[in-house]
């Protein structure tokens, strides 16, 4: 009988990956919905799933697009919600840097935030596993929940045009944002720049629609940021 | 609804797909092992947690939401942000808020 530390990496990976589907299905189901709802055809719906993968900033764009904001705004306002990827991109590298450029350019595309997770996790763990290893294991915890991603999608879109659009299932959007936050805040940074997020777009409402969303956005990082380095300051001097 | 011409929605997939993307790449792809400044690596980490409040803020209580201040809609948030901050799960804080909103909401009709 096969120990669980000699499964291969890949097999590894997905099974690591299961609990996350239960995630994954419903937020899809929910984008697909909401966004034809919105009056996106299924192209549109599918092509946001496929060339972005990003639930949230997908979510925000939906958002933004409902209230007519400018289209720049639309873009820079919802990258800005992917930006923490680039933290995953710098904190793999190390692990995956030595792959074949074509193998990270195909990892790149499956940087979401549960492979991620999942790899540091085990990376971690096992630290001896080869490169070729870590990234079939990366392979196995991304691929299966992004094909799943795209399925819950369409299986949303389709769902979509049934339901009357006057259900209040675009409620679910700031039930979504709120149910994926609420977990991040673990610490008095966190708790301050989302704060300070939220005082300062109610405060900014004045502003051209989106560009207040950016200034407190940009504000909220510095006061997270500034609140963590006063705290490890704090306890350093302790 | 949505006003944006098809052209426009497509403009906005296509570039948020590719920045996305580059973002993605950024390190893994062309910089390798270099470091990262911590700060820099210490802001990024805050980027879910600066944006999306702001995001929802608007909608719950904003002077142009459709249904700004609405009790239902407000204590389903307030039920979400405790679920989520109790379980660390985003699933229940999910179900615990919609079932408010749905299950209170065919209540008081």
């Amino acid at each position: 009988m096969q120990q669980p530390n000699h499964r291969r990496p890949f097999t590894q990976g997905v099974l690591d990956s299961l609990p996350f589907f239960i995630v994954i299905v419903p937020f899809g189901v929910l984008f697909g919905v909401i966004a034809t709802e919105a009056g996106m055809n299924l192209a549109q719906v599918m092509g946001f799933s496929i060339l972005v993968i990003a639930g949230a900033s997908q979510l925000t764009a939906l958002q933004l697009l409902t209230d007519h904001a400018p289209t720049l705004i639309v873009i820079v306002t919802a990258l800005a919600v992917n930006l923490r990827m680039a933290m995953y991109s710098a904190s793999l590298a190390p692990h995956l840097g030595a792959a074949p450029l074509w193998k990270r350019a195909f990892a790149a595309y499956v940087l979401f935030d549960q492979p991620y997770a999942l790899s540091t996790i085990e990376f971690e763990k096992r630290p001896n596993l080869s490169t070729a290893d870590k990234l079939s294991y990366f392979f196995g915890a991304g691929v299966p929940l992004g094909l799943t991603w795209y399925m819950a999608t369409f299986g949303g879109a389709v769902l979509g045009e049934k339901i009357p659009a006057d259900l209040g299932v675009d409620f679910a959007v700031p039930i979504t944002f709120l149910a994926v936050v609420a977990p991040m805040l673990k610490s008095l940074a966190h708790v301050a720049a989302a704060t300070t997020s939220v005082v300062l777009v109610l405060a900014l409402s004045f502003m051209p629609y989106g560009t207040g969303l950016l200034v407190a956005a940009i504000a909220a990082l510095v006061v997270g940021s500034l609140v963590e380095t006063w705290v490890e300051t704090q306890r350093n001097t302790k | 609804m949505i006003e944006a011409s098809t052209a426009q929605i497509w403009i906005i997939i296509i570039a948020m797909g590719i920045g996305t993307y580059v973002i993605r790449f950024s390190f893994l792809g062309l910089i390798g092992n270099r470091d990262l400044p911590s700060w820099l690596l210490k802001m990024l980490r805050f980027t879910p947690v600066a944006v999306l409040p702001g995001v929802v803020a608007p909608m719950l209580i904003g002077s142009n939401a459709a249904h700004s201040a609405d009790p239902l809609r407000l204590s389903a948030a307030m039920v979400t942000l405790v679920v989520g901050l109790l379980t660390r799960n985003v699933l229940y804080a999910i179900i615990a808020g919609l079932g408010v909103f749905f299950g209170l909401g065919a209540l008081i009709g």
